[in-house]
């Protein structure tokens, strides 16, 4: 689960991590108020959304007086934002940030996220910030300084002092960031985070660190133990089919193509997109109906597929282990029945009950196209679709 | 022989009277396993399944013998649990719990690393030597002892790669899920080890997935290590970037962990690799015609087959539901031990 901008650094500031005043608004003329209460000659606007790459596109903007802070605030509120990590429909701009201008000698990146390889949460620093730092890790990765934390130790003051000096910083600087780097993991760990960066850490014109981004991410198994962060939750920033989806227990991506996958066990869902992709079609969607899959969640799974307009074919595409084939099988059933499908349903069965599962769909009178295996399977419904479509 | 269980291994259950607890260890004993007992807190010295329930791990290991522990303990408790079963003693830690949280795990696994104890998944369909030994949820009905070690990243396609060596007479040696979660126990390289040193297994089926780069990990190390046939297939070629696909750990980051990155490294380590998962069967399959054929390797082929032969010939293997228990006690013999790395298990 994202937080906002403004959420993360109300977060920030509860932990000490220095940041900018800011106000959240939801209307132009709440973010004059917001800058009047500010006070100051220059403000930030900036466009509270899930994604980074704002300033490019437009979603944050300076203000020298009153009237810009509205007129930028007004530009922004009500309309989708669209960065190179959003995808062309962009996201939503429900709330505005106003923050007092800050005075920029220079930028750092710093963040703290999972090392898979390591296992440990790490500590990723750069002297270029404000910049996208996946793309200084593929130009000059030599600029990037790592730090893992082991669990046990936690953070040690040298591991903070390797990076503040890797960084260029220097005299009172040194401790400040010590303190920003021990809270930041402080936080990463009691709120359960999965990410947690500051991009950019700025020195201020008084040599002074401030963070003046920030962007925090909680781990969704987690949330359980994170009620107060569970309830920030912003679902108008989420994909509204992942959202029902998840309603109903069902992991569910939404892709590009016409062909909708179900699926059971999310390692055989990647792999019927990918036979799919293999036999010349394009996969409308991932959809991991679970190992506990019931009748019910396979219907709900089915409508959910359904109401995407580009779909022209649906591949079912079961592994029964503990999971009945025939259960598997009667849920479609029931399904086909009450929403009334008139596209292509091809339906592969193998595993637990499978046999069983067959003469039900074909004893049916539905028409549902039968696969006796994967590759089978993958090529009727790209036939099918094409044809459908 | 097999990898890291077999027909003398004896386990218990923890989270053992829960639904899963409950519906899987009924399954394990109609598949012949050794289930000795579980551990639910607060209700030591009743029974479930005709089996002795103990409060705590160390009690159930101390009474019963066991070397395993299994795991069905919800999300929520499954670290202390973990953690618990290695205080026991355990040699093997399998956690089929899936959605612990990533932080427990990272501090379950630096703490595992002081202990003499391996642990597969969390969030993983465990470990199965067919025939002999089945610990987690997969069907053990589409297994067939026989050649071929499995081990993936993925539940429902190991189903598949066993399905299909089954199917084509192959049978698999032992199949390994090593789970969906960013951090885990074993690792490819740590089964890829152990079938590489198992007689019974002459080829080696490797499923992997976005995200990550321990397939990559895993391909220099068969470049140098193993001397057995793998075909490898990577899940997730058609996967958006930045999209967590299921599997918590199936997630291309940053431009990394690509499903395409993955096969050119095992490919540029000349493994031979499938495109397609339902290509799994015959490219084992040809991969080990063509061993048996001749080659520099064919001397170890014909030792293990020979192996594999002589056991053949014993007793055969026990049955589903034949008084698992009352045949446990006639064959009271010392579990086989798994390899060991390092022996430090603090006192």
């Amino acid at each position: 689960m994202n937080l906002h901008e403004y959420q993360s650094k109300k977060l920030f500031a509860e932990y000490g991590i220095p940041v900018p005043k800011g106000v959240v608004a939801d209307s132009p003329q709440g973010a004059i108020a917001a800058a009047r209460e500010l006070g100051g000659s220059v403000w930030v606007v900036k466009a509270q959304v899930h994604a980074g790459g704002r300033g490019k596109a437009g979603g944050v903007k300076v203000a020298k007086d009153l009237d810009a802070v509205g007129k930028a605030a007004a530009g922004m509120l009500g309309t989708r934002l669209a960065t190179h990590q959003t995808g062309p429909e962009g996201l939503p701009v429900d709330r505005v940030y106003v923050e007092q201008g800050s005075n920029i000698a220079r930028e750092i990146y710093l963040s703290l996220v999972l090392n898979r390889e390591a296992g440990q949460i790490a500590f990723v620093a750069s002297a270029a910030g404000g910049m996208d730092i996946e793309e200084v890790a593929e130009h000059s990765p030599e600029k990037i300084i790592r730090v893992n934390v082991h669990p046990a130790a936690g953070l040690q003051d040298f591991q903070c002092r390797q990076l503040a000096f890797g960084l260029g910083l220097q005299g009172a600087q040194i401790g400040q960031f010590t303190r920003i780097a021990r809270a930041l993991y402080a936080l990463y760990l009691e709120r359960d985070a999965s990410l947690v960066e500051v991009n950019p850490l700025i020195v201020t014109g008084a040599g002074d660190l401030l963070a003046l981004d920030a962007k925090i991410n909680i781990e969704d198994n987690a949330l359980f133990r994170q009620q107060p962060l569970a309830a920030l939750r912003d679902a108008a920033q989420e994909d509204p089919m992942e959202r029902r989806a998840a309603e109903h227990e069902l992991n569910y991506v939404s892709l590009e193509g016409n062909i909708a996958c179900m699926v059971n066990g999310a390692g055989l869902a990647m792999a019927t997109m990918d036979l799919i992709q293999l036999h010349g079609g394009a996969p409308a969607n991932f959809l991991d109906v679970g190992g506990g899959a019931t009748k019910e969640r396979v219907s709900a799974a089915f409508k959910l597929i359904l109401s995407n307009p580009k779909v022209t074919a649906i591949l079912i595409n079961i592994f029964g282990g503990i999971v009945r084939c025939d259960m598997i099988a009667e849920g479609i059933i029931a399904a086909v029945k009450e929403v009334g499908v008139t596209i292509p349903v091809i339906v592969r069965l193998e595993g637990t009950n499978a046999p069983r599962a067959r003469e039900l769909l074909a004893g049916s009178g539905l028409g549902v196209t039968a696969a006796s295996d994967l590759t089978d399977a993958a090529t009727k419904a790209v036939r099918l679709a094409g044809a459908h479509s | 022989m097999s990898i890291l269980v077999d027909k003398n291994t004896k386990l218990i259950c923890q989270g053992f009277t829960g639904k899963q607890g409950t519906f899987h260890s009924e399954q394990c004993l109609a598949y012949g396993t050794k289930l000795v007992g579980g551990v639910t807190p607060g209700r030591g010295g009743s029974r479930h399944l005709g089996l002795p329930v103990f409060d705590t791990a160390r009690q159930a290991v101390a009474a019963t013998g066991a070397t395993v522990s299994m795991i069905y303990v919800p999300a929520a408790y499954a670290a202390d649990a973990i953690l618990e079963a290695a205080d026991a003693g355990v040699e093997l830690i399998v956690c089929i719990t899936e959605g612990i949280p990533v932080n427990d795990m990272v501090r379950v696994k630096a703490t595992l690393a002081s202990y003499d104890t391996r642990l597969i998944g969390p969030n993983c369909p465990g470990i199965i030597t067919p025939g002999e030994c089945k610990i987690g949820i997969m069907p053990g009905f589409i297994h067939k002892k026989g050649k071929v070690g499995i081990v993936s990243r993925s539940g429902t396609l190991t189903y598949e790669a066993v399905f299909q060596t089954t199917n084509r007479g192959l049978g698999q040696s032992t199949c390994v899920g090593i789970g969906g979660d960013p951090v885990r126990g074993m690792n490819f390289i740590d089964v890829l080890e152990l079938f590489e040193q198992d007689p019974q297994t002459e080829g080696i089926v490797m499923v992997g997935e976005i995200g990550g780069s321990d397939e990559e990990a895993a391909a220099a190390f068969i470049a140098k290590r193993v001397t057995k046939p793998v075909v490898a297939y990577i899940a997730g070629v058609a996967a958006p970037a930045g999209k967590r696909m299921g599997h918590a750990g199936a997630i291309v980051a940053g431009g990394k962990g690509t499903a395409a990155a993955k096969f050119e490294a095992l490919e540029a380590a000349g493994i031979m690799t499938v495109r397609s998962p339902a290509e799994l069967g015959s490219a084992i399959a040809a991969r080990l015609a063509k061993r048996r054929g001749g080659g520099a390797k064919a001397k170890v082929t014909a030792k293990a087959k020979a192996k594999v032969a002589a056991k053949a010939k014993a007793p055969a293997k026990p049955k589903a539901k034949s008084k698992p228990r009352a045949a446990t006690k006639a064959a009271k013999r010392p579990a086989a031990k798994p390899a060991r790395r390092v022996a430090r298990r603090p006192k």
